[in-house]
């Protein structure tokens, strides 16, 4: 006779971000000790904790492991081609100005191959939230150099050593025109949150620079350990200077990583500038896009919707 | 439903066929269009650009045309009919959304305003040579719809059509006209918004804990969800299930590609549009489209004085090809005879059709100018020796 083994509980209490999650994607992609899961949990909270109609959030990622952020979020979710989630998202933006849009996607994918989006989209201060995880690899297809790779730092396909300078990122969003910009890693996981909802409520184009851990790739190639071995170099080498000068943050190799808020403005925003100035130059004849959208039709009439239903049956 | 008179300039106007396909963008209800300057198409977003501000429409020019195809597949998520125009190059960046933008099934036009090519080319001469482009640019497999005026009032009706078809089918249509109806003036006739007729794409009325995005239902199109609706749908680039969700295996992709290129194929009845002049008995059938349809008239004319039977095909809609009515026409004549702005491109699409049963002579031009009406008047005395 087989002794009955007491059953453990299930969980009653759901995970305080499961709302936030498509549960039926779960388990992720993403690997073991990967840090790109810490920042959407970061960033889950922070929404949760903030005051917005989750239904008018959209977020939208590019290709890569952060471009499956969208794919896990319960909100309205993009996930797009290589490099192009910031003009998608500046589409959806214009298209429907009441919604709030936030860009989640990889280094790779943002200043790599997508690098001159990101630089525009800062200088008209497009309304965005730009969030981007930055592993200094790219993880998805393999381990290959970066963009943001750390000289010296070796990728598959940089065997003996990077030897191209990498991008310091705060100062690249900064000098182009971002009006709140952050920096913090993974093992932040408070200051983080607390930055998201900073930058959640500020207008603009916001960017924040997550460093996490790559412990498949970057970590592997490099013989830094385990996940757990980064973010305790992260917990020795992190230094938080708020309102560093973002042209002094650069990343170097196994070096200190300054984190912080380094910008924080409130300039006017890419609509406001173009609202204000049709105001001013064409006065009463300024049609402003709805904030729904430019609809020709009511949604809600939903006779017409039913006629054109209908009409298409017919054919 | 008729369409909102905002963006209508109704009356008699003189206008240049870019200026016709930025006013038929907008009467067609188009308020988002996102574009990067180039010849000769810069024209339809000058006039779209001074016109958006008074109509609730937003232009924005992008940094390239990749953002401004990308901008352009994401504003329509939230319902706004978009648009983007450009010529060849740019054509080229626009491929990798455009397949985007078939993936996603997101309706929207590009305008390609064809120059001569390969690369820089001829930026301020005509060409048709990206019409091979235009179906199968981007990678893998899909269907899409494409259509070439012959006229700036062409220009205008036909953008109206482009709209209601991109709607209809979910599916970005590719507007091809070229640099000789682009830059023509004439008269424009433009009715009152209660005579012009839209057709906007279903928005679904499926509660969203119900809502699939992918679910066709039995219908080839699915159900449309606006992004801010509460739907907090997912859409991908990936090969998707009904649910929007990435599934990487051959059963999955069978089902999405295939439903992606039967919602056009099953209706080419619907979509295709072409016009036939005395086909009946004809001997020869010119195939024609666009600036190159207008030049073709003179060559069938001076053949019809030397007694031959020639017939016309106009391609309106060049894709999804009128496959039907070349088999049919190849049982009767001698041979078609297809005139255009390039090295032989619709040419192949005629002979895949005709099978055989009736010759397809080619009469190239290079670009950069409209053929020599003696030149297709040759290629058809040519082909009733």
């Amino acid at each position: 006779m087989s002794t009955v083994m007491e059953q453990t509980k299930p969980a009653t209490e759901e995970h305080p971000i499961a709302p936030y999650l498509r549960m039926d994607r779960i388990p992720h992609i993403w690997c073991p000790t990967c840090g790109i899961g810490t920042v959407v949990k970061c960033y889950a909270t922070a929404l949760g904790e903030s005051e917005v109609d989750l239904d008018k959030v959209s977020i939208v990622s590019g290709i890569g492991c952060t471009g499956r952020v969208a794919g896990y979020m319960k909100l309205d979710a993009f996930h797009t081609t290589h490099g192009r989630a910031i003009p998608f998202a500046t589409g959806l933006k214009l298209g429907r100005p009441e919604l709030m849009v936030t860009v989640f996607s990889g280094d790779g994918d943002l200043v790599g191959i997508g690098g001159n989006h990101f630089i525009h989209a800062a200088r008209r201060r497009m309304d965005l939230l730009v969030v981007l995880v930055n592993n200094f690899i790219y993880g998805m297809t393999g381990g290959q150099n970066a963009p943001t790779t750390p000289l010296t730092a070796r990728t598959s396909t940089m065997p003996y050593g990077n030897f191209e300078p990498p991008f310091n990122l705060p100062h690249l969003a900064a000098s182009c025109g971002a009006t709140y910009v952050a920096r913090w890693t993974c093992l932040h996981t408070r200051r983080l949150t607390r930055s998201f909802k900073e930058a959640i409520a500020r207008k603009g184009f916001r960017f924040i620079e997550v460093i996490a851990p790559c412990s498949t790739l970057y970590a592997r190639l490099n013989r830094l350990g385990t996940g757990f071995n980064l973010m305790q170099f992260y917990h020795d080498n992190a230094e938080i200077m708020h309102g560093a000068d973002p042209s002094k943050v650069d990343i170097g190799y196994q070096d200190k990583i300054v984190c912080g808020k380094f910008v924080d403005e409130e300039l006017p925003t890419m609509l406001e500038l173009m609202n204000a100035h049709y105001e001013k130059t064409l006065g009463d004849k300024y049609v402003p896009m709805s904030p729904e959208g430019g609809m020709i039709h009511d949604p809600d009439q939903s006779r017409d919707r039913e006629e054109v239903a209908a009409s298409r049956r017919d054919d | 439903m008729k369409t909102d008179p905002a963006g209508v300039l109704t009356g008699t106007h003189y206008l240049d066929g870019d200026f016709a396909c930025g006013e038929g963008a907008m009467a067609a209800g188009c308020r988002f269009v996102a574009g990067y300057p180039i010849t000769p198409s810069t024209e339809v977003v000058e006039r779209i650009s001074r016109r958006f501000p008074m109509i609730g429409g937003t232009f924005i020019q992008m940094e390239d045309e990749l953002a401004s195809m990308a901008a352009v597949v994401g504003a329509s998520w939230t319902g706004t009919k978009s648009l983007t125009v450009t010529s060849g190059p740019g054509f080229s960046l626009m491929m990798e959304n455009i397949g985007l933008g078939a993936m996603m099934e997101t309706p929207c036009v590009v305008v390609n305003v064809q120059r001569g090519g390969p690369s820089t080319g001829l930026p301020t001469m005509t060409g048709q040579a990206d019409m091979m482009q235009a179906r199968w640019g981007s990678h893998g497999d899909y269907e899409l719809i494409a259509m070439s005026p012959q006229s700036p009032q062409e220009a205008f009706d036909l953008m109206i059509d482009a709209f209601n078809l991109s709607e209809i089918y979910r599916v970005p249509v590719m507007f091809m006209t070229d640099e000789c109806v682009g830059h023509m003036t004439e008269k424009v006739v433009i009715p009152p918004a209660e005579e012009i007729e839209i057709v906007p794409r279903i928005l679904t009325r499926t509660p969203p804990e119900d809502y699939l995005p992918y679910r066709a239902n039995g219908n080839d199109v699915p159900e449309f969800a606006r992004a801010g609706d509460g739907y907090r749908f997912h859409t991908t680039g990936l090969t998707h299930d009904e649910r929007g969700y990435p599934v990487m295996s051959a059963e999955c992709q069978e089902k999405c590609v295939h439903r992606l290129i039967n919602k056009i194929k099953n209706n080419a009845d619907k979509i295709v549009r072409f016009e036939e002049e005395e086909t009946d008995g004809a001997d020869v059938v010119l195939v024609t489209y666009g600036i190159t349809a207008r030049v073709a008239q003179m060559g069938a004319q001076l053949a019809r004085e030397r007694g031959v039977k020639v017939g016309m095909i106009r391609l309106i809609v060049v894709w999804p090809f009128p496959e039907k009515r070349i088999r049919e026409l190849a049982d009767k004549i001698n041979a078609f005879v297809v005139p255009e702005i390039n090295y032989g491109q619709i040419v192949l699409e005629v002979e895949r059709c005709a099978g055989g049963k009736a010759g397809a002579i080619l009469v190239p031009h290079g670009g950069g100018g409209v053929h020599d009406p003696n030149d297709i008047l040759d290629a058809i005395m040519g082909a009733v020796k």
